[in-house]
């Protein structure tokens, strides 16, 4: 209740800024011009075209990048010398923002979608390494200990030991993949895109100063944000580490 | 130093569940410079009620005097070791903390920091002034506590189960200390502990209270030379009596 | 040895991609050797280019999270100190939180224009998000324990804050500080190409496209890369070993 009282005030406060005629009804658009255009968008299916596009784009970014994370988080856990080889690598390559690269992907791939999932890839990929090397650095000695006095070894230590000890760095790793990959997305979209996604809605109205379309896109991103961040992987989060009472580990 | 009265204090709040009475009708004293102990099971209401005492509660019936005056609110008054160990605040060495009380009396540099290094002195532990908390053991913080809590002087201790999480030979030397420290200043000292054995050691005078409601069940009185002997049939006996009153009120 | 064994990867990966720039399957402009992009470094550092575009790149970052740093630390600490700013102000921050920065960029650089103004206002909106959450999740984390000591030891309200408050909840707020600066870098280089600005990392790279100046763009890369690290490096861990990891409230 109250988290809508503050909300509504807010509202209130860019409504009054919208009306003021302080600034260009164009750049400020009041709240039910915003709320026309996002439906006409959505009744037309244009908002939900893009919409599918951008997630298209992220979830194959992100599941090129999972899937090369977990692999080489992995193997750098388990064998110094991939470890010693990647980790310069990594602590060389990971400040540098993905975006950075944009203008060599077009370059290299040309406009479109080669060039942005890349770019998702390039962002996401990192903290599902670093948090899948960790994950399995972490795991309880005890525990191997246990299990292999239990007699595990080879393939079953892995499965049934080590993974499921990583698995809240994973878990967690795979949520900050996803924040990156999001946040990618829209500005590989406005820099790379050819003509569909989110971000390049965004980017396009503002050649024609169209706020009210930018607004309406920035909502549906916060949306979609929060949909997948809150509820698809804190749910996740909430089922299994909460679950096992393992959250400090993860955190740490 | 200062004479302590409880005069027929009480404390309920209210739960989802109804009133609960943690404290009812407790009164009993303590003489300038005694020594008492505040035993018995959990929630009797011994910790409540030295809440009380130190002013983090207000009692709904009933009132507190320290040196004649009237408890209200926390005061210098009164120092207070708890349980815990990150009681020290950890971005403060040992010495650092201990002059904290003084610190906020605006005591000068070096003054408070003269006077700090004899309460470490004291607790043993001067050599370690420099040391940040988390480099010093469970019992060496505990002695810490109680240095910060004599550096400014007050004249009431009270001590919330200081020495229950540290492991048994610790404690031992612990309440040997204490027991010198206390001989060496004199305060006024509450000590609420659930173990009968530390109570006999340190006590002139042991409150026994049963639970639900939290009430004064006995006083008993601890007529032993010090330095006492734990091995003595004297205070074997002061044991079994002790015991004796808090195994009735179970049967009750 | 330990640097020879970390420079061995960059040596393979980057005989592995000489031997594609020689190979000739791709046009020179497009994939130039290594020499080249070092020649080119070396260049437009000593032409100054690379240095004036850094500045202009590094200026925008300090005003950008400067005004972050001291906004996010101030909102934080109130919400977590008042409970009706919290209650007013965290649904807003949720809100705003998890919507990709950059999704903003358009529309910041449609209201406060293209150049300086409009970058830094949006680095500065993007990194504040991080530092208030962290900050109130810090004074929210200050122990209860310190709290009540200090009150007992006599602090007031200004000197609880100062003595306690803040250094309690220093590993939170040097967090998020630390994310604040990450984030800041990579919306700043996006920005940076998306504004049009005359200077600037992010223009260097996005504008050498045009002229399909591909090692100009890894020139500029590499320069974000260093700067990425240095800021890591040089910015926080002296602070944070000269502080918390100093207090063992966090770990090197």
């Amino acid at each position: 209740m109250r988290a809508l009282l503050s909300i509504f005030v807010a509202l209130v406060a860019y409504e009054a800024t919208a009306r003021s005629g302080w600034f260009a009804p164009a750049l400020v658009p009041t709240l039910p011009a915003i709320g026309r255009t996002l439906w006409a968008m959505l009744g037309d299916g244009r908002m939900e075209g893009h919409a599918l596009a951008t997630l298209a784009r992220v979830f194959t970014g992100l599941g090129f990048a999972a899937a090369t994370g977990l692999v080489l988080g992995f193997l750098m856990a388990r064998y110094r010398a991939v470890e010693r080889f990647l980790s310069p690598l990594v602590s060389a390559l990971m400040p540098i923002p993905s975006l950075a690269w944009a203008p060599v992907f077009i370059l290299w791939f040309g406009l479109g979608n080669t060039a942005t999932i890349l770019i998702v890839f390039y962002a996401s990929s990192f903290p599902m390494l670093i948090n899948t090397w960790s994950g399995a650095r972490a795991v309880n000695p005890l525990w191997l200990r246990a299990a292999r006095s239990m007699g595990a070894s080879g393939p079953r230590l892995f499965w049934k030991v080590v993974v499921p000890g990583a698995s809240p760095f994973i878990i967690t790793g795979l949520r900050l993949a996803f924040q990156r990959a999001w946040i990618a997305v829209v500005g590989a979209e406005m820099l790379a895109a050819s003509a569909f996604g989110l971000g390049w809605v965004i980017f396009d109205a503002k050649e024609f100063l169209n706020a009210d379309i930018m607004l309406s896109s920035l909502a549906v991103i916060g949306a979609i944000g929060f949909v997948f961040e809150r509820l698809v992987f804190g749910s996740l989060e909430r089922l299994t580490i909460l679950r096992w009472g393992m959250l400090r580990t993860a955190r740490a | 130093m200062s004479p302590i009265e409880i005069r027929r204090v009480s404390l309920s709040y209210d739960t989802p569940a109804g009133k609960v009475e943690a404290v009812r009708e407790a009164s009993f004293g303590a003489s300038p410079s005694e020594f008492v102990c505040l035993v018995g099971p959990s929630g009797c209401g011994k910790t409540t009620l030295l809440n009380m005492i130190a002013g983090f509660l207000t009692p709904s019936q009933g009132e507190i005097l320290i040196g004649g005056r009237p408890v209200s609110g926390q005061g210098l008054d009164r120092g207070i070791v708890f349980q815990d160990f990150a009681q020290l605040f950890p971005w403060r060495t040992a010495l650092q903390n201990v002059a904290f009380g003084l610190e906020m009396k605006n005591v000068p540099r070096p003054e408070r920091e003269k006077i700090a290094l004899e309460q470490l002195r004291l607790v043993r532990l001067e050599k370690f002034a420099h040391a940040y908390p988390h480099h010093l053991s469970g019992g060496m913080q505990q002695r810490v506590a109680i240095a910060r809590a004599l550096a400014y002087n007050p004249g009431v201790l009270l001590m919330d189960e200081p020495f229950a999480a540290l492991d048994a030979m610790t404690r031992e030397e612990m309440q040997k200390l204490l027991a010198e420290v206390w001989r060496a200043t004199r305060k006024t000292v509450i000590y609420v502990t659930h173990n009968v054995a530390e109570a006999v050691y340190l006590a002139d005078r042991v409150v026994v209270m049963s639970p639900h409601p939290g009430r004064v069940k006995a006083v008993v009185p601890v007529r032993l030379a010090r330095p006492r002997d734990p091995l003595s049939v004297e205070f074997l006996e002061h044991q079994r009596e002790l015991l004796s009153h808090l195994t009735r009120q179970e049967e009750a | 040895m330990p640097i020879l064994r970390s420079l061995l990867p960059f040596v393979v990966v980057g005989a592995i991609w000489e031997s594609f720039a020689r190979w000739g399957g791709f046009p020179e402009r497009l994939f130039p050797s290594l020499e080249q992009v070092a020649a080119t470094f070396v260049r437009l550092s000593a032409e100054g280019i690379l240095p004036h575009h850094a500045a202009l790149t590094l200026y925008r970052l300090a005003a950008g999270f400067a005004i972050a740093a001291v906004v996010g630390v101030l909102l934080g600490i109130f919400m977590g100190r008042s409970r009706r700013a919290e209650q007013f102000l965290l649904p807003l921050v949720s809100i705003g939180a998890p919507i990709p920065g950059l999704a903003y960029a358009p529309l910041f650089l449609l209201w406060f224009g293209l150049g300086d103004s409009g970058s830094i206002v949006l680095v500065a909106f993007v990194s504040a998000f991080p530092v208030t959450l962290n900050t109130w999740t810090g004074v929210k984390a200050v122990k209860e324990i310190w709290v009540r000591s200090a009150r007992t030891m006599g602090a007031d309200e200004r000197r609880l804050f100062r003595h306690v408050i803040l250094p309690g909840a220093a590993p939170y707020i040097l967090t998020g500080l630390r994310l604040a600066l990450a984030q800041a870098w990579r919306i700043l280089v996006a920005v940076e190409m998306l504004a049009a600005v005359d200077w600037g990392l992010g223009y260097l790279i996005f504008g050498s496209r045009e002229f399909l100046n591909t090692d100009a763009m890894l020139a500029g890369i590499a320069m974000i890369a260093l700067i990425g690290v240095s800021l890591e490096k040089l910015a926080f861990e002296p602070i944070e070993r000269y502080t918390v990891v100093r207090w063992g409230m966090m770990t090197a």
